[in-house]
Parts: C-alpha cells; structure tokens; sequence
C-alpha cells in the first residue's frame, strides 16, 4: 500500500509541559490507523499538528513523500487532511448544504448564492458516500449520528484523503456505530486513510488495521490489530513504573459510613449506582471520558438531579434537589473546571471562601462582618499555604493550584465533610499537585469522606483506599487500593453486552 | 505571560484599574462643567447648578436602581414606565381614596416592589432573557397605566405637601444659601444607601458574585434564584421612589410617560463604567454618569444649542465613554 502521510521525530512543548517527545507516526493509502493513549497521553496534540492547529518544534512532516508546511488549518485542507473533531463544529441553523459548503459557496452575478449547485453537488457527495440525506435539511433536527455524517461529508468536500476521527461514537449507539463503520470501509476501499482515535478497546477491533500507542507524550510502538490481544494493547497504554505512587490505606473497619448512594440513575448518563464511602475514606473513581464520573458527582451535588435512587448522609435519606440541599447536608463539590464552575475569578480570595457561607458572617441586617472574614480567609491562606499577596488579590490573578486550594478553603469554611474532588489537579503543575495530595490525605486523616474523580490512573492509584471503575454510565466494579492498572483499564472499557474477549 | 507571573502582578495594580475608571467619568464631568463655565456666564450659577441637580434626581434614582440589575448581568427595560405606573397607583390611593401621604409613598413603593419582584420571578424562574422579560412588562405596565387612569393624568392638588417631597428643600431650611432640592436629597439618599448594600451585605456581595459567575454561586449551595429575586424586586422598589419623584415634580401622575426612561439611566450606569457583561459597577460611577448627562443637556441649553442636537450630543458621548473604557481595559491586559 502506498503511503500517505508520514511525521518523524515530532517535537512540542507548552509552558510547563512536553507534550510530544520526538513522535513517529505513519499512515497509508486506504487503512483506519488506529491511535490509542490514556487521556494526555498527546493524541490530540499530534492530530492537530497534523491538521495545521499547531507548529512542531521540531521535526518533519511527509505528505506524498514530500516534506510540507502545514502552518494553517487551510494548509492541511488544501494537502487533502481533513479532522472531524469530537465536539462537532456544525452550525445548527443552516441546511446540511450551506454547512457542508460554508465559506466556498457557488456563486451567480451580483453575488447572489447558487443554492442550486449548492444542493446538488452536496447530494454528490452524499451519493458517493452511499448514504441518503437531504442536503436541504436543517442540521439542528438531525441525530448527533447524521451530524457526523455531514461533517464527513464535508471533509471530503475538501477531496480529502485523510481523515483523522477524533472519539467519533462517543455519542452514537450500537446501530449508528455499525453505521459509521460502513463508511469507514467504504472510504477505506476508495483508497482514503483514517487515523481513527478512540479509547473503545472492541471497536479498535472491528475496524482498525494497525495500532499506534502513545505513553506520556512518547510513542510506544505499532502493532496489527488482527494479530494482538487487548491485553497486551492495556500494558502497551498504561505501562509505566509504580514508584512510590502507592497509597497508604488506614484501616477504616471501624469509621462510620459517611455517604450511602443506592440505585442512582439518571436518563441514559447513570445507571443504577450504588456505593459507599466511609469517613476518613478516599474513594477514588477511574474511568474514560463519558464513563459518567462527573455526572455521578453533579448527580449527588444536586446540580443535575438524579431520577431514581438514594443518597444516605451519616445515615440519613436525604432528598437532594439542588446544590444548596446537598451543601446543607454537608456535600460539597469541587468542579474539573475551576473557572467556569467553582470561583468567581473577578472576585477577591476572601469573597471566594466565603462564597458558601456568607449569611453566617452577617448581621440581621445582612450586614457582612468584613474584619471576621479577613481573619478566616488569612487564617485558610496560611493553614493550605496559599500563595497571593493577600486576601483580596482577585482569583484570577493566582495559578491554578492556589485557585484550588480556595474552593478547597471554601467547602472547609462551610463545614463540609463529604468532599467531591472532579479532577482536582488538572491544569496544576508538577509541584503543585504533590501539594494538592498531601492536602487531600490530611483531609482523609482528619476525618473527611473524600470523592477523587480523576482521569490520570497514577493519580487514582497514588490517592485511593478504594477504586470504584464506571464505564457508560455504570459502576462496573470497585477494586481494592493498589490494584494494577490493568485490572482498572479491565474495568473501564467493559462495555455493557458485549462479551470480554 | 505564565502562571508564576500573573500571581505576581500586584494587587494595586488592580484596584488601580478600577480608580481609573471612576477618575475617568470624574474628570469628564468637571471638563464638562469648566468647560460650560467658560463658555457661558449664566451657567455656573447657584441657581443653574440646583436645576442641574433636580434634572437629575429621577434619572439618577432610576440608574441606581438599574445599577444593581446590571451588575448581576441582567437588564430592566421597563423601569421607566413601571416608574409611571408607580406614580399612577399613588395617585389612586392619594387622590381618588384620600389616603394619608405616607400611605400613598409605601403604595408607590410596594408596586415597584412587586412588579420588580415579578420580573425577577420571570427572569431567575422561568429562565426568560432579562431583556425579553422586562421589554414585556415595559408594555404591560405602559399599558396599565393608562388602563387604570383612563389616559388621563391624576393630579395632586388636594394632597397637602405632596409637591415639596421632590421641590422643596429640607437643606434650605437649615441653611438659606444653600437651597438644595429634596429631589436630589432623596437621590443622595437611595445613592448612598444602595452603595452601602452593594459594599457591605450579603445582598451585594452575591449581586457582584452572581456577575461574575453565576454557575460558581449556585454550585456553592446558594439559591440564586431568590437572591436574583430580591435584587429585582429591590431595583423596583426604587423605581417607586422615582416615580413618586415626577409626580410630585409635575403636581400630577402623566399615565403616558416614562418610555424611554430607562434608556436614559441605562446610559448613565454606561457612562459610569459598570459593565454590561456583570459583575463590575459602582454608584458613584453611576451618579456621575447621571450628572454628565444633565450637565450637558442643562449646559447646551445654556448655550442655546437646539434641542436635536443635544441628544445627538448625548448619543455621541455614551459612545465615546464605552470606548474609552475599552481602550482603558485592553492597555490593562
């Protein structure tokens, strides 16, 4: 087979972070490559190298065996690159046509639109495709499945050779999928490649010819995928040294249970979870992106009610409605996304820690006792170590693991113990994240039930008495502290009817 | 710029940023005055300058009032006829039911209370736009208003005293030269009250939090909606006070005034730097906003400039104040 694309010793570094570490990949004419990795694993970072996004530091790019440019991603559409990103960028109002041929509209005299050609050369492609779909209809009032498909379409309105698939059933069910993976052969047998990115072990099966791994921003090799069992594809992902990155397990057998949840389910995102967490616990939760973590999380908080199901708190059935139910129960979350969810950046440290407790600080004229609250916020400063010049330093101005401690210094001041941590390192460097666990063991020891949900299995492993595993909504097993990676990674894509191979 | 240095940059730097802005409103406005002085004897006059000041009392109680909506992120289209609408139901307990003053005043109040708690009820329960909420109830109070009078004006001439809560002068009894108007009394008043709320309480806190991020709020266990609520209701309050303003200016409740009111004190919140998008804002910037545009208006016509053309003036300056505010943030970053 003839080879497409080719990128060699691909070099990229962000602030703080090596993101690829002199990376190889190849892909040739009419194969689905598949590319696999735990989340950071650099995946998305080579794709959009590839499509143009970002410029490696170093390394070369080989198109047709031809070294290219890909500086813009016009660049890449123009070498016959086209990506289909998970987060489908459609726009909702315009017809499957106008979406397919936004911005390169056929044109009559005194600039008037030929929708004529416009439709017909859609429906060209869609024929070519084998599929049926009206090019007149709104892309709004179609599935997600179908939106997928005019975003395939309209990579190959660009004559696309490659198409790189960014997780693209993560919103499909089985039918759709099988769908999707009949264009693929047939894009396939007209001689296209596809660098298909997915975490789902049994489709990497179905459809893909060879496998690429990435570790750590590193390659770690090429396998057939006819001829390698998944097994050995889970060590290949997650094959990395243990050292000292084991938790400490205390002996809870005598801690009360803090937090009972029974039967909790909600539409298609939860189904039927039921777990326990004891006081002084850290509950890990590991899972792939859209196991359904952070619902769970949103779920119990109250953000995002469930339908069905109990949640205990120290025993008793508390209905929880609201956020503001679960905080008066003693819930509190700490959101994966700081900025959009958890602080009000505008804001200074002191207003932020005492966001949740504020009409305890005021008179009965609603008056606030400024003094007080600048004596707790400093007193929270110096106990996390917070580092800002001060108590009102707006949050915005402090990095994102000082940013943490202050939700952190937040749910403490509201007397919260059950603690929810969504990610509670992401976007924090190196340093600051062995800070953030000392402080999340220190709250365990204290007696606090902790929620760790993180997407970095090291983490998981590093932090948790106990590893509760969801794939697609479900609990689908909870593991001892110091389990392998393997026997979460087992877990993790043990996907509901399909039977483990 | 990283992380490191961003936590690095001071917290002066900062509180700077927003002096700067009020500086930047402050010394508009005293241009405005020297300049006007210059231009016209008449102008900088004890008498002139009063005037100025009674110009601004309803405009500058209805900004404070919408001062606080906006600083949540939100919008009230219809303070300017609810202020109407207001005066209308004070007139209808003063004049028609003979109620005492103090009577009349809390009915006032209590329908802008309720309206403005209507609104909010609208906007944090039913999930409507603040804009599409409060343009319908701009109609709907513009059209009450007229129901309830039969489109003709109340007036007030039977209730004693009703004409010196807005004209007359408590300062002036305690101090002859200085003859300041109970209107802009009243204005000083609610200013500085708000102020204080904004600043100091519960209430003001989560009006700025609720600007800034009001997801973040709510995930804090704080029930937003009600707080949104009270601020609605608070802003309409205080539309009450505006309204028993013109009525006893004007002697009378006029059922078909008011529209166009609240853009009025929407540009005069805009000239004083708080920001459309929430969770920045100050009184005093508003207050001086509102003066900026009664100096300006008083002030050409001082200068015999057509009436036409003072808005096109206005139009223009609440133009150039946004974009001199934009200029100040991006040089800011």
């Amino acid at each position: 087979m003839t080879e497409l694309v080719r990128m060699e010793g691909i070099d990229k570094r962000f602030p703080g972070v090596h993101a690829l570490k002199s990376v190889g990949f190849d892909l040739r004419a009419g194969e689905v490559h598949a590319l696999m990795g735990e989340n950071g694993a650099g995946k998305s970072t080579l794709m959009k190298i590839l499509s143009g996004v970002y410029h490696p530091d170093e390394g070369r790019i080989l198109v047709d065996r031809t070294e290219v440019a890909v500086p813009t991603p016009r660049a890449a559409q123009d070498l016959g690159i086209g990506i289909i990103h998970q987060e489908l960028a459609l726009m909702r109002d315009l017809t499957v046509a106008q979406n397919i041929w936004i911005g390169r509209e056929p044109r009559l005299s005194f600039g008037r639109l030929d929708e004529a050609k416009l439709n017909a050369d859609a429906a060209a492609i869609f024929d070519a495709m084998h599929i049926r779909m009206d090019p007149r209809a709104i892309v709004g009032g179609l599935t997600i499945a179908r939106q997928q498909m005019v975003e395939i379409a309209k990579a190959l309105s660009y004559r696309s050779r490659v198409l790189i698939m960014d997780e693209p059933t993560a919103a499909l069910n089985d039918a759709e999928i099988a769908e999707l993976f009949a264009i693929i052969r047939k894009l396939k047998a007209e001689g296209v490649g596809v660098i298909y990115i997915s975490h789902k072990m049994d489709e990497i099966k179905r459809i893909s010819d060879r496998v690429t791994v990435m570790r750590d921003g590193a390659y770690v090799g090429t396998v057939e995928a006819a001829d390698t069992p998944i097994s050995t594809i889970i060590s290949m992902m997650v094959g990395r040294e243990l050292s000292d990155e084991t938790a400490i397990i205390p002996d809870l057998s005598g801690a009360e249970t803090a937090l009972e949840v029974s039967h909790l389910s909600r539409g298609h995102e939860l189904k039927d979870i039921s777990f326990s967490l004891k006081k002084g616990e850290i509950l890990g939760f590991a899972g792939l992106m859209g196991a359904g973590r952070t619902e769970l999380a949103r779920a119990i908080f109250g953000a995002e009610p469930a339908d069905h199901g109990e949640i205990r708190v120290h025993g008793k059935a508390q209905q929880i409605r609201t956020p503001a139910d679960a905080v008066s129960a003693g819930i509190g979350y700490l959101s994966e996304d700081r900025k959009h969810y958890g602080l009000a950046l505008g804001m200074d440290v002191r207003a932020n820690i005492a966001m949740a407790s504020l009409p305890r600080y005021a008179d009965r004229f609603g008056r606030i006792d400024e003094p007080e609250l600048g004596r707790i916020a400093r007193r929270y400063i110096q106990t996390l170590s917070i580092r800002t010049p001060g108590d009102r330093q707006e949050l915005r101005l402090l990095s994102g693991g000082n940013q943490q401690k202050v939700v952190i210094a937040k749910w403490l001041l509201r007397d919260c113990d059950i603690l929810i941590f969504d990610e509670p390192t992401r976007g924090i460097d190196v340093g600051a994240k062995a800070e953030i666990y000392r402080l999340l063991n220190e709250l365990a020891a204290s007696g606090k039930a902790i929620i760790v949900i993180s997407s970095e299995l090291p983490e998981v492993l590093r932090l948790s008495h106990r590893i509760a595993v969801m794939c697609e909504g479900r609990l689908t097993g909870i593991l001892p502290g110091g389990a392998s990676q393997e026997e979460i990674m087992a877990l993790a894509t043990k996907r509901e009817g399909l039977a483990a191979e | 710029m990283t992380l490191e240095d961003t936590t690095n940059m001071s917290e002066k730097q900062v509180r700077r940023g927003a002096a700067q802005q009020k500086l930047l409103a402050f010394a508009s406005l005293i241009v405005l005055v020297i300049g006007f002085s210059l231009a016209s004897p008449r102008f900088f006059q004890i008498d002139n300058i009063m005037s100025i000041l009674q110009a601004t009392s309803v405009n500058g109680v209805l900004a404070v009032g919408v001062t606080m909506i906006i600083i949540t992120g939100g919008i009230d289209l219809s303070i300017g006829t609810l202020m109407t609408f207001c005066a209308v139901m004070t007139g209808v307990v003063l004049t028609w039911m003979g109620a005492p003053l103090l009577v009349g005043v809390a009915t006032g109040m209590a329908t802008g209370a309720l309206c403005g708690l209507i609104s909010g009820t609208l906007v944090a329960k039913a999930k409507i736009p603040p804009f599409i909420a409060t343009l319908g109830m701009m109609l709907v109070l513009k059209g009450m208003s007229l129901i309830v009078t039969g489109t003709k004006p109340i007036y007030f001439n039977d209730t004693e005293g009703y004409t010196d809560i807005s004209t007359g002068s408590l300062v002036g009894m305690v101090i002859p030269q200085f003859p300041l108007p109970n209107g802009v009394l009243i204005l000083f008043v609610v200013a500085g009250i708000i102020a204080w709320v904004l600043g100091r309480t519960v209430l003001g806190r989560y009006t700025f939090a609720l600007g800034s991020n009001e997801e973040a709020v709510r995930l804090s266990g704080v029930n937003t909606d009600r707080w949104k609520m009270a601020i609605y209701a608070l802003a309409g309050a205080i539309c009450g006070i505006a309204g028993i303003l013109i009525s006893s200016r004007l002697n009378s409740a006029q059922p078909a005034l008011g529209l166009g009111y609240e853009l009025e004190a929407i540009a005069a919140v805009v000239i004083g730097g708080t920001s459309l998008s929430g969770g920045r804002g100050t009184i005093t910037g508003t207050l001086i906003g509102a003066l900026i545009m009664s100096v300006l208006t008083n002030g050409l016509r001082v200068l015999s400039v057509a009436p036409e053309w003072q808005t096109v003036v206005t139009g223009i300056i609440i133009i150039v104040a946004v974009y001199a505010d934009q200029l100040r943030r991006r040089s800011a970053n």
